[in-house]
């Protein structure tokens, strides 16, 4: 019974731990499908887990922070878009200065407002979001194989957890099964054929791009009002990419990106757990050396497993008209 | 009864200091098929933009039907029933057919649920068009004359009543071209207006029942076409009388200067695309390879001119062997034994078009005196040099500083042309000399071709533009599938026939 316990234990991390690599990774499918790079998860991650700790704070609400972390995430695409779409700069440098940009803006932010570099004021249970029992939860524990599914790895998440794996179906609805999708995935791979339509292509791009600001807010707001309970400094910790390397392993597609998080998110759970764990033999094994490994697959899969991903053919290309 | 669908009066549109259109007035009668012809640069794929929508005229008005309207976006010609087949053609290469079509008019917030009602009506269309287009295939499957036809279903679909075709036929075989003015005659039939931009006097003569010359921003003439000959129109395209058919004397045919047996050439993905190729030319000719573009052409000459590994096969220049698949010389080690070669695709392979003009007339001779003498370049020398050869091959304008990217194409192709021809080269590889290049430059390009030619050069001319390689070779092969399917002497061979065998089908 103690295998099943770890194995339950371990897939309840996943989730949770996956979470913001989810938020991120159909973020990015918006504006990568749309032909913007998003470099700038990393950055809008951080922005929005610093804006929804301190909305939490002074409103003592925190869906309050969530909508404040929201208009922060999606000013941020704007600007981004100004710098890209707008103005045709190099997409790649606008996102490297947006993630710049945050880095610092947030670590002065907090020594101004509160007296210490990159750290915001402990949220009480109020002003941040609490994990949700699931209704019969305790109810259910002691039914064989339903019990551990439904209370131990389904229950007891926070709620952008349920939002997280919601969304993914939701994307994937939105991106090829609407009319707005299809003019998403067109204008990343032919604008010119969008233009042509009568559709405006920037217009379209921004709408994209609004969208991946609102589901790049809850991953950030996942990780400042939820799992901790307060804003520390740079706290995305490498997120963003790794949600970028999870999408692009997932070919553009929400499925498939998914299974990536998960995967990412399944060895940084496993990492946690192998911690202090002593192997027979070998002792110990140092904690770097673990935590180095879901990064260290990351290189791995991007170079030898993806084969060859195939972007949207207009990727990275600001549009111009032919003359 | 004729009634003017679309009038354009006083319409200008400058792009910084190119005045692209000046004043052009322009009427077009409901169900003909009006010609516009006239170089590359002329303008008139400026002002289709205009009347489709793409670029907003800086004084005019445009009317449709009688009727003025104001034209913000490619959304408002489409709902005026303005058409337009651009020369590139505007699809997205993974979607399927229906997806492109539907783009932007799919009238439901969920993608599908018109679906059915569209796919009966295209369906229609196609039959009354005799369109014969597959709605489920995805574009990047289909040839080119195919996507062709996705994009004039398009339009019908959108409710064009006005179809504008820019270079239409730029990129087909003689079938498809036959195929395609086969289509246009059945939308004139059914009372559709056709506007058909070309630089192709035959296109106009065979098609249209009016003309509209442009030159240099200006319509300098408008015309019905039982009126007019091609030499007229030449003559008003390029504002001086031009030969279309090039005069040159026989050939004086020498030994073989150059040989190729049993070539073998692959692609980057590894694809075998030249296939067991033979070939000879002889000094003092001009061997002409036809064929439609993507059949071989690009890697040959590639691996001819040293920059693609040999598979396997030999290469012989002058009895010499040059090249097997083990020992391939380099294009600097050709070039020395007096092989010279004038690639396809002039800006990304024979030129540096961030350079200037000076710098691409001495590339590959940088090195060398009097250019250059202790590894320093000597700036007046190439500078005089430049101006020199500037004038020869009338490269306009004569300013060995300009930045090359701002030469028109047929100037920047004379740039590349005089630096390969003034070392006298004995062998020759020329692929799509004139592509993109108007016709008084064409004139003076083909006229150096046969100049070279006479004086006892060996010369391979690849084109995928039937009437150049008719009007220039002594002898004709025409390659498809990688392999060389039929070889004519240039005298007994029709257009047809060569047709027949760039298409595979004989």
């Amino acid at each position: 019974m103690e295998f099943l316990s770890d194995i339950a234990s371990l897939t309840n991390s996943t989730l949770r731990i996956s979470t913001p690599l989810v938020f991120a990774a159909m973020a990015g499918i918006f504006a990568e499908r749309s032909g913007v790079i998003d470099f700038s998860l990393e950055g809008k991650m951080l922005m929005a887990a610093f804006v929804a700790a301190v909305g939490s704070y002074f409103f003592g609400n925190p869906w309050a922070g969530l909508f404040m972390a929201i208009v922060a995430c999606v000013s941020l695409s704007m600007l981004h878009g100004f710098a890209s779409v707008t103005h045709k700069g190099d997409q790649v440098v606008s996102c490297v200065a947006i993630n710049i940009l945050i880095i610092g803006l947030t670590t002065a932010l907090a020594a101004a407002w509160f007296g210490q570099a990159g750290l915001t004021p402990t949220l009480t249970d109020d002003q941040r979001f609490l994990e949700i029992t699931l209704p019969f939860a305790d109810a259910l524990r002691e039914v064989p194989i339903i019990g551990i599914i439904y209370s131990d790895i389904l229950s007891g998440h926070y709620i952008f957890v349920y939002f997280a794996y919601i969304s993914v179906p939701i994307v994937y609805w939105v991106v090829f099964k609407t009319s707005f999708g299809l003019r998403v995935r067109a204008v990343g791979e032919n604008p010119s054929a969008v233009d042509t339509a009568g559709i405006n292509v920037f217009t379209m791009r921004y709408k994209a791009l609004a969208i991946n600001g609102v589901l790049i807010a809850f991953a950030g707001a996942h990780l400042s009002t939820a799992v901790n309970a307060n804003f520390f400094r740079e706290m995305s910790a490498g997120r963003g990419y790794l949600a970028l390397a999870a999408m692009i392993f997932g070919k553009w597609h929400p499925k498939t990106a998914v299974i990536a998080c998960l995967l990412f998110g399944f060895t940084d759970a496993l990492q946690i757990r192998l911690q202090g764990v002593e192997l027979p033999t070998i002792g110990t094994i140092p904690v770097q050396l673990i935590q180095a490994v879901p990064y260290v697959l990351t290189v791995i899969l991007l170079a030898g497993f993806v084969g060859k991903a195939i972007a949207p053919r207009a990727i990275g290309q600001p549009y111009i008209k032919e003359r | 009864m004729v009634s003017p669908i679309l009038e354009l009066s006083n319409i200008n549109k400058s792009f910084g200091h190119v005045h692209a259109n000046k004043d052009i007035n322009l009427t077009i009668n409901k169900g003909t098929i009006h010609g516009i012809i006239g170089e590359n640069g002329a303008g008139k794929s400026t002002l289709m933009s205009i009347v489709y929508g793409l670029y907003q005229a800086d004084s005019g008005t445009i009317k449709v039907s009688g009727n003025e309207i104001n034209l913000k976006s490619p959304r408002d010609s489409i709902e005026n029933g303005i058409g337009m087949v651009h020369q590139h053609f505007m699809l997205v290469e993974n979607f399927t057919v229906l997806e492109n079509i539907v783009l932007g008019f799919e009238g439901e917030v969920i993608f599908g649920k018109n679906l059915e009602k569209a796919k009966i009506d295209l369906k229609k269309l196609c039959e009354t068009y005799n369109l014969n287009v597959d709605l489920d295939s995805v574009i990047s499957d289909l040839s080119v004359g195919f996507r062709q036809r996705v994009e004039i279903l398009k339009s019908l679909y959108r409710g064009a009543e006005v179809f504008i075709l820019d270079e239409p036929t730029g990129v087909l075989t003689p079938q498809e071209v036959d195929e395609l003015f086969k289509i246009l005659r059945s939308l004139k039939e059914e009372g559709k207006t056709i506007v058909l931009i070309t630089h192709k006097l035959n296109e106009i003569m065979d098609l249209t029942s009016e003309v509209s010359v442009m030159r240099q921003g200006e319509i300098v003439g408008h015309t019905k076409t039982k009126a007019t000959n091609r030499e007229k129109l030449a003559e008003m395209m390029v504002g001086r009388s031009v030969l279309l058919r090039i005069n040159k004397s026989k050939t004086h045919r020498g030994d073989v200067a150059f040989k190729v047996e049993n070539l073998i050439v692959k692609d980057d993905l590894d694809v075998a695309r030249v296939k067991n190729v033979n070939l000879e030319i002889h000094a003092g000719e001009i061997l002409g390879l036809a064929g439609v573009t993507g059949n071989g052409q690009t890697e040959l000459l590639e691996a001819l001119s040293g920059i693609r590994k040999v598979e396997s096969g030999e290469i012989f220049l002058n009895g010499e062997k040059i090249s097997d698949s083990l020992n391939l010389l380099n294009p600097r080690e050709l070039k020395e034994k007096g092989l010279a070669h004038i690639p396809e695709d002039r800006q990304r392979m024979g030129l540096v078009t961030d350079f200037k003009a000076s710098e691409n007339l001495i590339f590959g001779y940088h090195d060398q005196e009097p250019y250059s003498k202790f590894s320093i370049m000597k700036e007046d020398k190439i500078f005089d040099y430049s101006k020199r050869v500037m004038e020869e091959y009338d490269v306009r304008p004569r300013s060995p500083h300009l930045m090359t990217s701002n030469f028109s194409g047929g100037n920047q192709q004379k740039l590349i042309l005089s630096r390969e021809l003034n070392e006298n080269p004995k062998i020759l590889l020329i692929g799509q000399p004139t592509r993109g290049v108007d016709i008084g430059a064409i004139e003076f390009i083909h006229q150096r071709l046969i100049d070279m030619r006479d004086k006892g050069a060996a010369i391979l001319l690849v084109s995928v533009e039937l009437e150049e390689v008719l009007s220039l070779s002594d002898r004709i092969i025409v390659m498809f599938d990688g392999k060389i399917v039929g070889e004519r002497v240039n005298e007994d061979v029709t257009d047809r026939e060569l047709g027949l065998l760039m298409a595979g089908v004989v």
